[in-house]
């Protein structure tokens, strides 16, 4: 069945600080056209975590990302990596970052040249980063991870991959630069249900296997749920609460995430008993 | 109560290059009464937007309907290359969304610009002013800060987009809407927005019927008043929303639902393992039941034999099991099965190939 009990979730946190932002804030346009999308944001995302970032549509949560990504100039405050300030990279400094720094999004269908076999984005991707050399090696590794043999998918065409499969590409593709940090933005929103859980377990492996730092952008309180070992909760630009994902999620503080939370539809009328009924089998 | 939309015995393929056929719809019945919404559920692949396609007369090639029958208020719709279609019935009688629209809006245009472009290409006298005035009737509905109207589509966040082409597709006031995944990218405040400005809509009349097409069946439950399911190209169960949700007959619409994922302690600590393996490639589906390589319930019969239909055009599963067991509903946890016939391991790449999401009409 569906449902399988792991009856200890690792304890996480006590890593080291990976990511530490202060007062980011990210306004975009001027004079009477000025939109505050980030604002003076606080926060640290340690090493080997899940951190999700959740907040309603146009709460600042794809502009946080991309600032961390490098992606977009950070209007004011401070953003260190490693120690190191990665406020402003430019040139060489930037690729460099984009190395240890790696995204995946949300379009699974749009970020694929449909002319393009799996193996020739592969390559492409590491051709510009400058490193083809143990090439064909990292790329069987990357698929490996997100669970496919190279040989079955490098030679196929996008239109021959379901949206699932595609998402694992792309997650394969970033893993490829042997990133110490993955940012997904809401790179499973697209999927079915059951695509969905196959790839967050993907991610979750990758934090359990290789210790990987994951910062994942959801808008679905579900997903953060099933996932997250911390979340921030975002609300018109401001970091209004973030914590361990059982206090935030289970014990929210702040009004607004309660109404996230209680805004969730619910499947069913009825409170459900146990663990998926009896479907409880073991899984490694 | 009358009919809206009345589809029968719909059958509709792509050709490949190689002139092999991709049967995406198969012998599908559908109907919308007046004032309803019908959800289509199903995993990526199952022919939902196909469907989508069909039913609101946007059928190009590779795409063709091969048989059946679709009457729009009462009126007998013609498929052919040939069909006349009048310019101003898409849109206002029957508009749909496309799935993935949020990401093919005009680049260069700004959203008043784009959405008056929509309502004077079906009326060429249409005042700019009363264009703009619904279009900041809808923003506000949906909860979109008005600046939205002044925004070129970059400067908009994911779910701004979505709503923003929601709003362009009911802006000319369709008789039937049919939205093609349409709240995928919405956090479940602005989802909640969308289902009521579409409710309230059908409420006063303004539209007569939706057909909501999505994979996610609690928004499904919420906004529906029956739910499809489809399965490789087939409709495999049809029910009242909350009924399909708690007591779904087919296995496979019980297989659906024990993957979503909801925020409760439990899923803390569980793995939910999803429906092994993959919907079948529609070049080549299986024999028998289509979905026999992946239930928990399969029976010898399974492999070889149609299954029959149980029940009435209201509430109908298509299934052995179900024949066997009239009325009941399926146990959740008997519905998949921990791997597929051979011990294979689910998740490689040798699953059967399904191709998302390029039927989508959708340009990109
Ligand atoms: N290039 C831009 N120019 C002007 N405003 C922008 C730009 N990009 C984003 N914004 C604005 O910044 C705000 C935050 O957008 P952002 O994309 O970060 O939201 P989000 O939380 O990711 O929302 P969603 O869940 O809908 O994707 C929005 O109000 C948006 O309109
Ligand atoms: N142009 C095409 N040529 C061949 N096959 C196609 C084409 N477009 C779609 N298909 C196939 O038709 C089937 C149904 O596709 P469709 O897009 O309707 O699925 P869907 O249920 O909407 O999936 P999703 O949830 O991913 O949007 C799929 O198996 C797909 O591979
Ligand atoms: S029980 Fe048989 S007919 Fe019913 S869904 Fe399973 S395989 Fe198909
Ligand atoms: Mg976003
Ligand atoms: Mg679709």
């Amino acid at each position: 069945m569906t449902a399988a009990q792991t009856s200890t979730r690792p304890q996480r946190s006590g890593g080291k600080e990976l990511f530490v932002a202060q007062q980011l804030t990210k306004t975009f346009g001027r004079g009477r056209r000025t939109v505050d999308a980030v604002k003076a944001v606080d926060f640290t995302v340690v090493e080997g975590d899940i951190t999700t970032i959740v907040g309603e549509s146009g709460s600042g949560k794809s502009t946080l990302a991309r600032m961390v990504l490098g992606l977009l100039p950070i209007t004011s405050g401070t953003l260190t990596f490693e120690g190191r300030d990665v406020t402003h990279l430019r040139g060489a400094a930037r690729r460099a970052y984009w190395r240890d720094v790696q995204a995946v999004f949300q379009d699974p269908f749009a970020a694929f040249n449909q002319f393009f076999t799996v193996r020739r984005l592969l390559e492409r991707s590491l051709r510009l980063l400058g490193d083809a050399r143990d090439g064909r090696q990292r790329m069987e590794e990357a698929l490996a991870h997100v669970g496919f043999a190279a040989a079955d998918v490098l030679d196929r065409y996008p239109h021959e991959l379901s949206g699932g499969q595609r998402q694992r590409v792309m997650i394969a593709r970033a893993l490829m630069m042997r990133p110490k940090v993955l940012v997904a933005d809401e790179a499973t929103s697209m999927l079915d249900a059951s695509l969905r859980v196959n790839v967050l377990n993907v991610l979750t492996d990758l934090r359990d296997e290789l210790d990987m730092t994951i910062l994942f952008i959801t808008h679905d309180i579900g997903q953060a749920c099933y996932i997250a070992d911390r979340v921030m909760v975002l609300e018109h630009g401001v970091l209004v609460e973030q914590g361990p994902a059982e206090d935030v999620i289970f014990r929210p503080q702040q009004e607004y995430t309660q109404r996230l939370l209680a805004d969730v539809p619910k499947l069913h009328q009825l409170p459900d008993p146990g663990p998926a009924g009896s479907a409880a089998v073991a899984s490694t | 109560m009358t009919r809206l939309l009345d589809a029968r015995n719909l059958r509709a393929a792509y050709r490949t290059q190689d002139g092999r056929l991709v049967r995406a719809v198969d012998d599908v019945s559908v109907h919308v009464d007046e004032g309803e919404v019908l959800g289509v559920a199903g995993e990526s692949g199952c022919g939902k937007s196909t469907l989508g396609a069909i039913l609101s007369l946007n059928v190009r090639s590779p795409l063709q309907v091969e048989s059946g029958t679709l009457d729009i208020e009462g009126k007998r719709q013609d498929f052919g290359a040939s069909a006349k279609i009048p310019r101003t019935w898409r849109g206002s009688v029957v508009s749909l969304l496309p799935q993935g629209a949020m990401n093919s809006i005009s680049p260069t245009m700004r959203v008043r610009d784009l959405c008056f472009d929509v309502v004077r290409a079906h009326d060429r006298r249409a005042r700019r002013s009363d264009a703009l005035d619904r279009v900041r009737d809808r923003i506000a509905d949906l909860g979109l800060p008005p600046r939205v109207l002044d925004a070129y589509p970059h400067q908009l966040s994911g779910g701004m987009k979505q709503r923003v082409v929601t709003v362009i597709s009911t802006l000319l006031n369709p008789r039937l809407l049919i939205a093609d995944e349409p709240t995928s990218a919405l956090d479940v405040s602005s989802q909640r927005a969308l289902i009521e400005m579409l409710k309230e809509m059908l409420e006063q009349k303004i539209m007569a019927g939706v057909i909501f097409v999505t994979h996610d069946l609690p928004v499904l439950r919420t906004v529906s008043d029956r739910i499809a399911v489809m399965y490789a190209g087939k409709i495999v169960e049809v029910a009242d929303a909350g009924d399909l949700v708690d007591r779904p007959r087919h296995p496979y619409s019980a297989a659906l639902l024990s993957s979503v994922l909801v925020p409760e302690p439990r899923y803390r600590t569980m793995r939910v393992k999803g429906i092994p393996g993959a919907p079948p490639n529609l070049l080549d589906p299986p024999p028998g039941c289509r979905f026999h390589p992946r239930c928990g319930l399969a029976m010898p019969q399974c492999h070889t034999d149609e299954p029959p239909t149980d029940g009435t055009e209201l509430r109908y599963s298509a299934c052995h099991w179900s024949a066997q067991h009239p009325g009941e509903s399926v146990p959740v946890e008997a519905a998949t099965r921990d791997e597929l016939d051979g011990g294979e391991p689910l998740d490689r790449a040798g699953e059967p190939v399904a191709l998302a999401g390029d039927g989508t009409g959708v340009g990109r």
